[in-house]
């Protein structure tokens, strides 16, 4: 029953109307398949439990003989079936967004203590220019890319910072 | 073409148009010990090992591999670790039909490799992505922990 719950997009808006937007692609499963509060990732836009019993591992790359590289390389594989992007891994545990709200998020992102130390401006970069984060705009085959184009998700995290970031 | 390194011997390939290396392996270098199963990352058949690491070699890029060492099956044996595996695997007769067993060994050999004492989550965590049709997992096991024994 919990695991459900964990499973499902939270999906509630942010008291911030400048966050909404940022928040639906944050609480995509594109996102939070990855951003989980579990020891393993989910997947597809279903967000099953990932094939193979696959888990976290200690540095969030799988365990020690079953890396995420095993399977995941630097692009999609040609039928678009296996997804890939540069260092395919799970965010921390403490970047865990599953079961938060919209506001949750908002807050979480620009902790230090929950967003991996980052200053508000690294936690834009990350979100405006990592592979993996860009790929979720060309998810390959089967996977909906998340609701706001990616142009207009930097505009609005652009906006979003410059009004004081908030929640 | 390039050149790749496969089981400690140089070879020049063709990696053109994204071919994944299971392709190089079995059409080009005619090592067909690896195993074509599902070309979706899912079965673990077609597992390798690049630089130690076990490896999907029907969806790794075979331009990938320059650069890389590339062990198949057919090199496992040359290591300590890969003859135990082998040894194990034929003592405690783990194949039925055989069809997965390259990519159970080449994974069982990568595990122990790193962890010459696995506990069954270990086992659990480093195998479970090797699927076998014929359920030869309790065997599998059993091999496993004949060789952490020894
Ligand atoms: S053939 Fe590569 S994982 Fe099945
Ligand atoms: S021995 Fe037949 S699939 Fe594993």
């Amino acid at each position: 029953m919990a695991l459900g719950l964990l499973g499902a997009c939270a999906g509630a808006a942010a008291d911030s109307p400048l966050f909404e937007p940022i928040a639906s692609v944050l609480q995509h499963p594109r996102c939070l398949n990855c951003h989980t509060v579990t020891d393993y990732p989910r997947q597809g836009d279903a967000r099953v439990r990932h094939l193979q019993s696959v888990i976290r591992g200690a540095d969030g790359h799988g365990a020690p003989t079953l890396q995420c590289a095993a399977c995941h390389q630097t692009a999609n594989t040609g039928d678009g079936f296996v997804p890939g992007a540069g260092d395919w891994h799970l965010a921390p545990l403490s970047m865990g967004w599953e079961g938060l709200s919209a506001a949750e998020i908002c807050a979480a992102i620009q902790d230090p203590t929950r967003n991996g130390g980052r200053t508000l401006d690294q936690v834009l970069q990350h979100m405006e220019t990592s592979p993996l984060v860009l790929w979720a705009w060309s998810p390959g085959t089967g996977r909906d890319p998340p609701p706001v184009a990616q142009d207009v998700f930097v505009q609005d995290l652009q906006a979003w910072a410059a009004a004081g970031a908030p929640c | 073409m390039d050149v790749i390194a496969v089981n400690g011997t140089q070879y020049q390939v063709d990696t053109s148009g994204g071919r994944p290396l299971l392709w190089v392996l079995r059409d080009q270098l005619h090592l067909t010990g690896t195993k074509y199963g599902c070309g979706l990352a899912l079965c673990g058949a077609c597992t390798v090992h690049v630089d130690g690491q076990p490896t999907r070699s029907c969806v790794f890029p075979a331009s990938a591999a320059v650069g890389h060492q590339i062990t198949t099956i057919e090199g496992i044996g040359q290591t300590t670790v890969g003859q135990k595996v082998q040894q194990a695997w034929a003592q405690q007769n783990v194949p039925q039909c055989g069809y997965c067993q390259s990519g159970q060994v080449m994974a069982a050999a990568a595990l122990l490799s790193n962890n010459p004492q696995p506990s069954d989550t270990d086992i659990d965590n480093a195998m479970a992505g090797n699927i076998c049709r014929c359920g030869t997992y309790v065997r599998i096991r059993q091999a496993i922990h004949s060789i952490a024994g020894n």
